[in-house]
């Protein structure tokens, strides 16, 4: 089947998509988009977390024909051209990124939470993200990280 | 040095552009998938793939048949088939390989390749697979290692005794990417295999001999790693890809999927061990005697070695004058059990730690006290003779934890999310009990008892438009922890050029050793150091000659070349004008040796590295449930050359031995995986960690490069215990098992 979705303000449309094919294979693989990461594939671990339409889901629980018409952000357009995100600066900047597979959902992840809540409590960090699993950090960093993003956007 | 400089590939990895190996891709690639046996043990009497082959889609369809070199593989022995054919030993077992040009299709085709199995009884009881009347999962005998040490009286007595039995269970690395490669075919016949790997020349050696082709053509290349923890120490994708690409002349992708990744990898060994330490009514040791059996599956990987460390390093770091200890690694038809983060000794610190408890509390000391009691010093032999030449701060550590602030007593007004079950809402503060544990471990950097532990480094010095470039080439493995940062934070100042340029890594270069015992910054550290000096000495060599002084009485400084007063003399640009320097050193620590196969006597360890844990827990005694409040340590990192770096692999480290003490464990039945997912295999969430507090120690160990000491493993050996300790101390329960679970708490 033919899909049309947009995706990070760009128009994408694509051909011979099976019915089974995961919203976020249709990223990586068809459209050229790996940045949502494939770690389990089964809307546990979080790293494939996109905005959908400005929700955050799990790409790969999203069938690829759910998407059509719709509007998906992923970590490729997070960054304002070559200018970073406060919470990728962050990130990079407090060692929150080890192996970084994680590193885009939790991206998605933080930006929505930081959107919703622009001083959230570690507690109501650790909530929002306690769907992205970090194998790395041990999430100390991660939460100092967020911490940073939450005070740079609040002075910006 | 001694900044934490920013990542090189942060911003790639914070953008999505940063490319694992799950993301390659190629023109015209077809994927690949591996067939994979559902039986733990069986005979293959016969594989027909004639219908898988009909699939329109589908590229080629391989068996063992097809396999042009040794079917056989394996880290330290080549007893594992690529594909099998005879037998198959393990579920999950490959048998057979599909490539196809769309996923989907490959695995549709696979299902439909008939293998006819004879089923056979499996071996599952590693306690029962050491009877001399079991049957062999391979000939002869099911005893991969026995380690026996001796040491010191071996009939000593002491006035208090204490004994135990331990068991742990098997735990996942569980790194977020999968498992991926992409094998493509090259002009010469041979092939360039991009891949996820720990060590990329082990990997080609295997993969050489499996297809039966020299190295020269098997040319491998490090893709983006997604977390690697041991369990990419072990070939995975590696020759099936590059089976695949050859047969088809098509670039092929394989990645798993989670639960194929579960199967496709060796994890920690389940252990079962059985400790008695015997001590003088003032708490010192007198004795220890310890027999350890570590399930290794269905195949040795590095079996050998893990029995090495659970045996040479298996009761802790403690001064124990008479020692007999026995720990065996053997063959079951389970998972095959390599590398995990901690390397046996994991699975020692349980059961030496929940021992030391008991001591306390027999002799009357504190968890604190009976530990420093014992604990090793600079100077002591530790239990295999090997005298301990470096720092050894066990009490200053213990001391450190002990006095760090405990985090504030729980209150009516305490969130309730900040209680045992989380945000799950179970409790609202009653039946939970608060504990506070202690552990502390050593472990072994780099490669022990006489292996040629080395690495490669070439590192180049030119000119760049007007600006001096250094690059450094080194086969070493980035999976996250942060070596190329370190190996640029090296070059800069060995060299003191600002612009260093870290290689692609690949087998262009000379071994760097693997990415495993805590040792590249140690040993591939070593290498590039060592590399820049010989640079640097050609370079003041050339200078000498322009100058007409001795090469002795220069120095590079920056991009100058200055005298022994510091003037300068004149500008490296001069000195190299349009000419390279280049250097390639293979770099050694110094040599360790085979331990006497009847005493285990010997110096077997390069290194050792210190930590200890102070875990604060609630527990719900009614629900059985668990929250980690705190988890503090203390670690001697001999020389932190990137702070940030070091404290994210501590605070890591820590999170993977908290979730070994607490959820993570591969459930094994009759040989049979029963959770292999991210929704049964449990590992924590940031709703599980507690706050960390981490304090560094510096003692430089002098017989290292800046006198660094492997960072990455200790915090993974000592938390666990902790937690269990801590867990023990709220509950009043003996807990001989890790992972602890509700039901151990509630007695239900």
């Amino acid at each position: 089947m033919r899909i049309t979705t947009t995706v990070n303000g760009t128009e994408h449309e694509v051909d011979d998509v099976w019915p089974g094919e995961s919203l976020l294979y249709v990223l990586r693989e068809r459209m050229g988009l790996p940045g949502s990461k494939n770690a389990c594939e089964q809307g546990e671990c979080g790293s494939c977390t996109v905005y959908l339409d400005g929700e955050p889901v799990c790409a790969c629980l999203v069938a690829a024909g759910q998407a059509q018409g719709r509007e998906v952000r992923t970590v490729e357009g997070l960054a304002d051209g070559d200018r970073l995100h406060p919470v990728q600066e962050a990130f990079v900047e407090c060692g929150a990124v080890q192996c970084g597979f994680c590193t885009p959902g939790l991206l998605i992840a933080a930006h929505d939470l930081l959107a919703r809540v622009p001083h959230p409590s570690d507690l109501e960090i650790r909530e929002a993200l306690a769907g992205n699993l970090c194998r790395c950090t041990g999430y100390e960093k991660i939460l100092d990280a967020v911490r940073l993003a939450a005070d740079r956007q609040a002075r910006s | 040095m001694g900044d934490s400089p920013l990542r090189p590939d942060g911003t790639l990895k914070v953008t999505g552009e940063f490319a694992y190996a799950s993301d390659l891709w190629h023109d015209d690639m077809v994927w690949g998938v591996t067939l994979r046996s559902p039986h733990p043990h069986a005979r293959i009497r016969r594989i027909d793939v004639s219908d898988a082959l009909t699939v329109p889609g589908v590229t080629t369809v391989l068996t063992a048949d097809d396999v042009p070199g040794d079917n056989a593989f394996g880290l330290e022995h080549a007893d594992q088939p690529v594909l099998a054919s005879e037998f198959v030993r393990y579920e999950g077992e490959p048998v057979a390989l599909v490539a196809a040009d769309h996923p989907e299709t490959a695995r549709r085709a696979a299902a439909r390749i008939r293998v006819d199995y004879e089923v056979l009884p499996a071996v599952t009881d590693p306690l029962r697979a050491m009877d001399p009347d079991a049957p062999p999962v391979h000939r002869p005998g099911n005893l991969v290692r026995h380690l026996k040490l001796r040491r010191g009286d071996q009939t000593a007595t002491a006035p208090v005794v204490v004994s135990l039995d331990f068991e742990v269970g098997m735990q996942d690395q569980a790194f977020l990417g999968p498992e991926s490669g992409l094998a493509v075919p090259a002009e010469d016949g041979g092939v360039d295999l991009y891949v996820a790997t720990q060590w990329l020349h082990v990997d080609q050696r295997q993969i050489c001999l499996a297809l039966g082709m020299e190295p020269e053509r098997v040319r491998l290349h490090l893709s983006g790693v997604g977390g690697a923890f041991g369990g990419r120490e072990d070939l995975s994708v590696h020759v099936h890809a590059c089976l695949l690409a050859l047969r088809t002349n098509r670039p092929v992708k394989m990645s798993y999927n989670r639960e194929e990744s579960f199967f496709g990898h060796v994890h920690r060994h389940p252990a079962s061990m059985t400790y008695e330490f015997g001590a003088e009514r003032d708490g010192t040791l007198v004795y220890a005697r310890a027999r350890t059996v570590l399930d290794g599956g269905a195949y040795a990987s590095s079996t050998a070695a893990v029995v090495g460390n659970a045996g040479t390093l298996g009761l802790g770091p403690y001064r124990i004058p008479n020692v007999s200890v026995d720990a065996y690694g053997v063959f079951t038809n389970n998972p095959p059990c390599g590398a995990m983060r901690g390397f046996g000794c994991v699975q020692a610190a349980f059961a030496h730690e929940a021992l030391m408890d008991e001591l306390a509390d027999a002799v009357g000391l504190d968890r604190v006290a009976i530990r420093q009691r014992n604990g090793m010093q600079e100077g002591d032999r530790n239990i295999t003779g090997q005298v301990i030449d470096s720092a050894a701060p066990v009490a200053e550590l213990l001391q450190i934890v002990a006095d760090l602030p405990m985090p504030p007593e729980r209150s009516a007004e305490s969130d309730l999310r900040s209680l045992p079950g989380a945000v799950g809402n179970t409790t609202h503060g009653e039946g939970v009990v608060r504990g506070v544990g202690y552990a502390v471990t050593y472990k072994n950097i780099g490669f022990s008892e006489g292996f040629d532990d080395y690495s490669t480094a070439r590192v180049r010095l030119e000119m760049t438009g007007g600006e001096a470039v250094a690059t450094v080439h080194t086969a070493a493995a980035e999976v996250g922890q942060g070596l190329i940062t370190v190996e640029q934070q090296i070059c800069r100042t060995e060299l003191g050029v600002e612009r260093v340029v870290v290689h692609p890594k690949n087998t262009a270069v000379g071994s760097g050793g693997s990415t495993s015992a805590s040792r590249q910054t140690y040993v591939t550290g070593g290498a590039v150091k060592a590399a820049c000096e010989a640079v640097r000495a050609v370079v003041l060599e050339r200078a000498a000659g322009l100058l007409g002084r001795p090469a002795g009485d220069l120095r590079l400084d920056g991009e100058k070349i200055v005298g022994l007063s510091g003037e300068v003399l004149t500008g490296l640009g001069e000195v190299l004008g349009d000419d390279a320097v280049e250097e390639t050193v293979e770099w050694r620590h110094r040599p360790t040796h085979a331990i006497d196969p009847e005493t285990g006597q010997g110096d077997a360890h390069v290194q050792f590295a210190f930590s200890a844990h102070r875990a604060v827990v609630d527990v719900d005694v009614e629900l059985g449930l668990v929250k980690v409040i705190a988890l503090d340590t203390a670690q001697d990192v001999g020389k932190a050359i990137n702070p940030d770096a070091v404290v994210g692999q501590i605070h890591g480290g820590s999170a993977q031995g908290m979730g070994l003490a607490l959820m993570e464990e591969i459930v094994v039945t009759d040989g049979h995986v029963r959770n292999p997912s991210f929704t049964d295999y449990l590992i924590p969430t940031i709703l599980d960690m507690p706050p960390m507090q981490v304090k560094v120690l510096e003692y430089g160990d002098p017989h290292a490069p800046y006198g660094v000491r492997g960072v990455g493993e200790p915090p993974t050996i000592s938390s666990g215990p902790a937690v269990a300790a801590a867990i023990r101390a709220a509950t009043g329960k003996p807990l001989r098992r890790v992972p602890i679970r509700p039901e151990h708490i509630t007695g239900t």
